[in-house]
């Protein structure tokens, strides 16, 4: 692990409210995949949300460092211009946006370069193609009237054309068919590099399959519980969390 | 955050340097030929006329709104217009040129003013016809060869005064807007000078549109344009008007007056982009007439001005008459933009659809107010009315004041209305994929403004999501 690329040290973070995320700590090495399990309510989003900046979330301690620079309070766009991307639960709709204006407008500002509109189309609609997603909805107002299914799609068509160096999939299979997950777990496949890194928030093993899991983490109590291989997912899957955290 | 904390200008002053480094904020040296004295007296209006050679009619017609004008108070519910002192403001400025209709033939000032608008530029590659009025006289008038060969007549107002349509304007000059309507249309009706006149023939459709450009460069003058469009039975014409004009620190007023005349059948799309500079009282008049089966469009951003008072009307007058009204209204820093619009149903299953978005930022306020009636008359007709607003921040604010009187039961009246804020977790949505958060507020607004901006033409489409951006700079 000579190469530093995520590290999150001694963090505590939550709403203004109330202090989610006690004390964790997480490492992620490049080209990796890490699936991140626990019950509902365990901090899973927090932590998601709290790693790409979210206005929602505050951190009171510790620390995020990424590619060797200090993130914990850089804002959201300087995050996703470093190279992190994040995948939401609930993609918001933005009316009068198309998904193509939207995506090449972020694209240019992810690489600092312009991006020429009629490349950009051919290789939106062909990243489109490859997830089932009819390329018609390039045109319509970004997730604006969406299914939940076409909304997750289209997070992958933005995984695959901004091309992070770490993506952060929250829940991206739930609400998902038998087939879409099949569809999303193939594009994170073919996302996925030496090059890039891949955190995995799932309850469902169906998504992993076929993926080269690095390692699980299981939080409970905002903290990280337990670590472990790929057959952690399938432990979860028989026993549930409960046999698995409750000893320290 | 860790951002350490600037001495940053506030939010008008940003938006004052940045507009006047725009391509509207600039100002020639105002050099005019000619100017009235300053204030409205019989003396001023019978200058005016002397200078405009007015018909006999014409002259006696001013003195009698300048009557009118003095017995007429303001309307109590408009906006507050005490910033403006009448008696101070000079009411017609005739700029140092004659009317060419060619573009380097204009004084190199007032022509390079227009080359930085791109009026001649649009009109080599989408325009059927131009006129430039600069000040209180139109400079420049061009129609295409093949839309006159049509029939159609597009002039500037005084030539259609005295030439051989002398008879039909006559007839129809502050007839939809008559002297007494209100107290500005009694001085518009006083002090105008320049405008269009534009009259289409039966049956012809002009594919490609007309368009006025109205350009304000003296200081503390009025501009009191009148534009009177003819649609014969079945034609089309689709016909833009866009305003600008450089900021000064005195308060100029615009009161000029659109007539516009659709005959049965005919369609009529009336455009405007209105970008008058921040010291603009905007107190514009607009009324259409509409006849059987025919259709007048209006498409409206209004964006400039210190305050605002516009309500274009349509009188459905023939059976089937529809009336379809699309506008959006950006009120920043100290503005007050009170805008709308009037629909009087006066014929059987006439119709009108009203899609009205409002956006008011650092202190604006935008007012939507309108009114929609149904005569006698009116049996089955339909009326829907959908407004949203959309407000930055909490010193800003949005009104919504419709109503609604109709004297048949046989009808179907809706009206809508929505306020919303910019959703924050939109705003972090668009920032995690990259956008700053400037580029992702201006971007929220700009989808807000989309249903307004697609019926724009293309050149206005992009210049109104150019000042969209420039007044969110400021956000």
């Amino acid at each position: 692990m000579s190469d530093p690329f995520l590290s999150i040290h001694g963090l505590d973070a939550g709403t203004e409210d109330a202090t989610i995320l006690h004390n964790l700590n997480l490492e992620i090495p490049r080209g990796e995949i890490h699936v991140i399990m626990g019950p509902n309510g365990a901090g899973k989003s927090t932590l998601m949300n709290v790693l790409c900046g979210s206005p929602e979330y505050r951190v009171t301690k510790g620390s995020i460092t990424f590619c060797g620079e200090d993130i914990t309070h850089a804002t959201p766009d300087a995050r996703a211009r470093a190279g992190i991307f994040m995948s939401f639960q609930n993609p918001l709709e933005v009316e009068g946006v198309t998904l193509e204006n939207f995506l090449r407008l972020a694209k240019q500002a992810i690489t600092g370069k312009d991006v020429s509109a009629l490349m950009f189309r051919l290789e939106l609609w062909k990243t489109m193609e490859s997830l089932g997603m009819d390329k018609s909805y390039a045109q319509r107002s970004l997730n604006a009237g969406f299914s939940g299914g076409e909304k997750k799609k289209g997070e992958i068509v933005q995984l695959l054309t901004l091309d992070p160096q770490l993506a952060v999939l929250d829940e991206t299979d739930s609400g998902l068919d038998v087939d879409a997950v099949r569809i999303v777990s193939e594009g994170i496949e073919r996302f996925h590099s030496e090059r890039n890194s891949l955190i995995i928030i799932t309850h469902n093993t169906k998504l992993l399959e076929g993926l080269p899991v690095t390692a699980v983490h299981i939080i409970e109590g905002g903290k990280v519980a337990l670590e472990g291989g790929v057959e952690l997912v399938d432990r979860v899957a028989r026993d549930g969390f409960t046999g698995l955290v409750s000893q320290p | 955050m860790s951002t350490p904390v600037k001495e940053e200008p506030n939010a008008a002053e940003r938006f004052e340097s940045a507009y006047n480094e725009s391509m509207y904020g600039f100002h020639d040296e105002s050099d005019p030929a000619y100017l009235t004295d300053i204030g409205l007296t019989p003396e001023v209006l019978g200058e005016i006329s002397d200078e405009k050679d007015d018909p006999d009619w014409m002259r006696q017609y001013r003195l009698d709104c300048l009557k009118v004008f003095n017995e007429m108070t303001y309307p109590s519910w408009a906006p507050s217009i005490a910033g403006l002192d009448l008696q101070s403001i000079v009411a017609y400025v005739r700029p140092k040129a004659r009317q060419e209709a060619s573009w380097k033939d204009l004084p190199e000032d007032i022509q390079k003013t227009f080359d930085r608008l791109g009026i001649p530029e649009a009109e080599r590659t989408s325009l059927a016809g131009v006129g430039a009025q600069y000040d209180s006289e139109v400079v420049y008038h061009n129609v295409k060869k093949e839309v006159a060969d049509q029939g159609v007549v597009y002039t500037d107002f005084e030539s259609a005064l005295k030439g051989e349509y002398a008879g039909i304007v006559r007839e129809h000059f502050m007839k939809l807007v008559p002297v007494n309507d209100h107290k500005f249309a009694a001085l518009h009706g006083a002090v105008w000078s320049g405008g269009s006149f534009v009259y289409v023939p039966e049956g012809v459709h002009v594919d490609i549109p007309l368009q006025s450009y109205f350009r304000f460069n003296a200081p503390g003058a009025g501009q009191f344009e009148h534009t009177m469009i003819i649609l014969e039975k079945d034609s089309y014409l689709h016909f833009i008007e866009g305003c600008s004009a450089p900021k000064y620190n005195v308060s100029n007023l615009h009161a000029g007056c659109v007539e516009l005349y659709v005959g049965d059948g005919a369609r009529l799309r009336y455009s405007t982009i209105e970008n008058w500079s921040k010291n603009m009282y905007n107190l514009n008049t607009k009324r259409a007439i509409v006849g059987a089966g025919g259709t007048i469009e209006w498409v409206t951003g209004s964006f400039g001005s210190h305050t605002s008072s516009l309500y274009p009307t349509s009188i459905l007058k023939g059976e089937g008459a529809h009336c379809e009204y699309t506008g959006i209204t950006f009120a920043g820093a100290g503005q007050d933009l009170d805008t709308g619009m009037r629909v009087v149903h006066a014929a059987p299953r006439t119709t009108s659809n009203i899609n009205a978005k409002s956006i008011s930022k650092a202190g604006g306020a935008c007012t939507y107010r309108s009114s929609v009636d149904v005569t006698r008359d009116g049996h089955g007709s339909t009326s829907s009315a959908d407004c949203s607003s959309l407000i930055l921040d909490s010193e800003s604010r949005s009104d919504t004041i419709p109503t609604i009187r109709t004297l048949v039961d046989d009808v179907t009246i809706g009206h809508e209305a929505k306020v919303g804020r910019i959703s924050s977790e939109a705003v972090f949505y668009l920032m995690s994929r990259g956008l700053s958060e400037e580029d992702a507020r201006a971007l929220i607004v700009t989808g807000f403004a989309e249903p307004i901006a697609k019926e724009l033409p293309l050149e206005y489409a992009v210049e109104m999501n150019n000042l969209i951006s420039l007044e969110m700079k400021g956000a």
